[in-house]
């Protein structure tokens, strides 16, 4: 249909590193005008890599971007805009005590010798709004109009009379089912009026709504284009958890092991908002999956797990005894360790050194007054960079300055060294090249044979089935099956997913 | 001397990665050098300044006046450290050595014996500290709000402390008191040894025990810390109660000096020295490094430059802009991008001129840069 015009924007060949990290390798991208293109991928894909370089806020290693057929460099946010490309980030950049007008046109406000006038100010705020349908009071301040209005007036605000693309990132992700269809008509009517919008989401279901077209990114290269309509959900999964580990051997055994005795057990553990109530046994010596896509609850269940996050139902127990009220000291302190999924963010210090960050759990766990002797720390951290062949010149070195895989294999010693029975890993392998992702699945095998009770959360299927022996699958934040031994397949798991 | 600098300088180039492993190396080799460099025109414009006599039975000279008059500073910028070194700040400083001066002038009229309106004095430093850090770690103010609300208050809390009794600027006789702070023990000032003692229980405390690296991590990256198990509140709380304590020991040595309780002027703007102090010493205001001896260089390298501005004879107007200056010129020293961008020009300027000695080599002109100054 779309596909016989010429396409708006074309993007080819684009690469992008960030420290020698490839978070883009060589992805074509094609918008079609009149066209809703859907841009999927689990978290750390590359997607908002690969906005931020069409809409100017990022410079491509490599590769060719064309608008209209015509090569266009776009060097900054300013020119993409005057290329009348248009983008609505996540968060909504707006400021909710200024009127609706100011709003819109904040920083490009219209001038009379010189001056603002805020006359016209207020009739192009109208113009713009009119645009998208909504008939407002202007001169209302923007906080006190709901979500929906204000994501709309974001998008009016991005939109110039010239514009041509529009990028929208999870524009739905804070509004309810009736907000997302007035957004939803919104967009069809700019798609009448040929515009060209890519929509990232992560709800399957609005994707298939409103988009014409996907495209899937997965570790940073494009795995699949497709119309829509010859999509089905059960293939664009497959795509989006895809198959990294294809060359690294599958598990040995499918039949289940004697599992050892339970250690950690959720009983009906629950978080309004955040997860539905649940029950999970860990047992010793067993590894337990967490799968599903983004956005399904992995990382909220393994944080009330944990006790990140305080559960307001249910309990945990250990060893049968109920664990009281969660909080991560309480939790190392009973020998349960957590590696979370965003290790700049919620794991490693960057400032301190290798040794300080290995040593940090454990140090907590002995409280401050008994520091670990100078020679142990030492000691310990040239253990753990050797045993997980962590690539670093000495020990002393700031954690910053290691590769991806490197430091999260710093986030990995860290919950080792405090010598846990119980750990708990979010996306262990996330942003890691090939060879370590191997290592770090081989690793977790190895240590759930010395004993350990493991909780695996990851956005990788091979990952979920290599490491397994039972897994639990979950769907809109809910646990709604779980398999063990043999039925452990990608299948199996994909067809929980999809909800068969 | 050029002869000299090529010969310093030629190990320098050597790699990028050396210069990277030392950097810890590097931290205290800028503000050590300004620190000489300082001294040494210090030496050059008041002859025997560097000499050190005995007179009354104590040490006497220019240097052991800088570490005598550094002190108090001194003492407030450790706090300062640690607090900057927890991500936070802490404007208070000033207003607490306020509090505990007019908290001592209050004991000793209400007839305490002098020991005990020590701990008062301490104390009180200690109550601001746990203001500050109710309001940081519990109510999760931003840092710089929450210890101006102090910082405002405290200087009226003197006052009204001074108007229990009736006094406005209140003077006292302490002979203990003064004994810590003006007094000798042997040829030395008391309150050199204090500072010294000070100074080896904060670092024990923080090095000998797991709270600097507590503190640190909370200051890297909070949400880190919390997940590794650190209660990020109390260790943030602990760095107000540090800094509060410090600051009162520093208002217990002003004060004895003066024997007055002048909460309006006293410790005026100390905080400001105390930060710079800081800064100086290579701490980021971003958190997460706690450089105890570096900061005691930063306060060295202030108190250093104000008597060399006192006896250079530069016309008084020009003190606060001279001091400005040079402040400036150690900090950029300091900056691995001002440095980098020197070289650039130094490199250019090599190249252009051809001759210039090692003009060419590649990242050995920093340093020299800031040699020739």
């Amino acid at each position: 249909m779309t596909s016989d015009q010429p396409p708006r924007v074309e993007l080819v060949g684009i690469s992008k590193a960030f420290a020698g990290v490839p978070a883009l390798d060589r992805v074509d991208f094609t918008l079609h005008p009149g066209e809703v293109h859907a841009l999927l991928g689990e978290n750390g894909a590359g997607k908002s890599t690969l906005i931020k370089i069409m809409t100017g806020a990022l410079a491509a290693d490599a590769g060719e971007m064309r608008l209209d057929g015509r090569a266009v460099a776009v060097g900054s946010t300013a020119e993409a805009r005057a290329l009348g490309i248009s983008t609505v980030y996540q968060e909504v950049n707006l400021v909710p005590t200024l009127s609706v007008a100011r709003n819109v046109t904040l920083g490009r406000e219209p001038r009379r010798f010189g001056l603002i006038s805020w006359r016209a100010a207020r009739e192009k705020a109208r113009a713009r709004l009119k645009r998208l349908s909504l008939e407002i009071d202007v001169e209302r301040a923007l906080g006190s109009f709901p979500v929906a209005v204000q994501q709309l007036v974001a998008i009016a605000r991005a939109l110039e009379e010239d514009s041509r693309v529009l990028v929208l990132d999870e524009p739905t992700a804070s509004l309810d089912a009736q907000e997302t269809r007035l957004l939803f008509r919104i967009l069809r009517d700019l798609k009448a009026q040929g515009m060209a919008v890519v929509f990232i989401s992560h709800f399957l279901d609005q994707v298939y709504e409103i988009s014409d077209r996907i495209s899937v990114l997965r570790n940073g290269r494009l795995v699949g284009s497709a119309a829509t309509a010859a999509l089905p959900q059960r293939e664009l999964i497959t795509l989006m958890l895809g198959r990294e580990l294809e060359r690294v051997e599958q598990r040995a055994a499918a039949a289940p092991k004697a599992a050892g005795a339970p250690v950690l057990a959720a009983e009906k553990l629950g978080r309004r908002r955040w997860i539905e109530p649940f029950d999970l046994v860990l047992r010793a010596g067993e590894a337990i999956g967490l799968a599903g896509l983004l956005g399904s609850g992995r990382t909220e269940t393994a944080k009330l797990i944990f006790g990140a996050v305080r559960a307001d139902s249910g309990r945990l127990t250990l060893d049968g005894a109920p664990l009281g009220h969660a909080s991560p000291r309480r939790a190392l302190r009973r020998g349960i360790a957590f590696c979370p999924e965003d290790r700049k963010a919620e794991g490693l210090v960057l400032d301190l050194s290798v040794r300080e960050n290995i040593l940090l759990a454990l140090q907590t766990k002995r409280g401050w007054l008994r520091p670990l002797p100078r020679d142990e720390q030492r000691r310990l951290a040239e253990a753990m960079i050797e045993a997980l062949g962590i690539a670093t010149s000495d020990a002393e070195k700031p954690v910053g300055q290691l590769s991806g895989g490197n430091q999260q294999k710093v986030v990995l010693a860290r919950a080792l060294a405090s010598k846990p029975r119980v750990l708990v890993l979010d996306e262990p392998t996330r942003g890691i090249d090939v060879g370590a992702h191997a290592e770090i699945v081989a690793l977790v095998r190895r240590l759930c044979a010395e004993g350990l009770a493991l909780l695996v959360a990851s956005s990788e299927l091979d990952e979920i089935v290599a490491v397994s022996d039972r897994v639990a699958v979950l769907r809109d934040r809910r646990i709604v099956g779980e398999i063990a031994g043999a039925e452990i397949t990608r299948e199996t798991i994909i067809e929980l997913i999809a909800g068969g | 001397m050029s002869v000299n600098q090529t010969i310093e300088v030629a190990p320098a180039p050597r790699t990028l990665g050396t210069r990277l492993r030392g950097l810890a190396g590097h931290r205290a080799v800028w503000p050590l050098l300004a620190l000489a460099l300082i001294l040494a025109v210090n030496g050059l414009v008041s002859p025997g300044f560097f000499s050190i006599r005995v007179v009354e039975g104590r040490f006497f000279g220019s240097t052991i006046d800088i570490l005598y008059r550094a002190m108090p500073t001194a003492m407030v910028a450790l706090g300062m450290a640690v607090v900057i070194g927890s991500k936070g700040i802490d404007l208070s400083v000033g207003a607490i050595i306020a509090i505990c001066g007019a908290t001592i002038a209050w004991r000793i009229h209400a007839g305490d014996p002098h020991v005990v309106v020590l701990l008062w004095a301490l104390g009180a430093g200690l109550l601001c500290g746990l203001w500050n850090g109710a309001l940081v770690a519990l109510l999760g103010i931003q840092p710089i709000v929450a210890t101006l609300v102090l910082m405002v208050s405290g200087r009226g809390i003197g006052l009204m402390i001074n108007l229990i009794y009736g006094g406005t600027n209140p003077s006292f006789e302490s002979p203990f008191l003064q004994s810590l702070s003006v007094g000798h023990v042997g040829l030395i000032p008391t309150r050199l040894l204090l500072g010294a003692a000070s100074f080896a229980a904060l670092w024990l405390l923080l090095r000998r025990t797991a709270l600097g690296l507590f503190i640190e991590a909370v200051g890297g990256n909070a949400r880190a810390a919390d997940l590794a198990g650190i209660g990020s509140r109390l260790v943030t709380y602990s760095a107000y109660l540090i800094s509060g304590l410090t600051a009162g020991w520093a208002g217990v040595i002003l004060t004895a000096d003066t024997h007055i309780s002048d909460p309006v002027s006293q410790g005026l703007y100390i905080e400001l020295d105390a930060i710079l102090a800081v800064v100086i010493g290579g701490g980021s205001l971003a958190g997460g490094r706690i450089h105890l001896g570096m900061t005691v260089i930063g306060t060295l390298i202030i108190q250093a430059l104000a008597t060399l501005i006192l006896t250079s004879g530069v016309p008084p107007e020009y003190n606060l802009v001279v001091k400005a200056v040079v402040v400036l010129a150690v900090l950029l020293l300091q900056s691995d991008d001002a440095r980098a961008a020197l070289t650039r020009r130094n490199r250019a300027r090599g190249s252009l001129g051809g001759g210039s000695p090692g003009g060419g080599s590649p990242g050995g002109g920093s340093p020299k840069g800031g040699r020739r100054r």
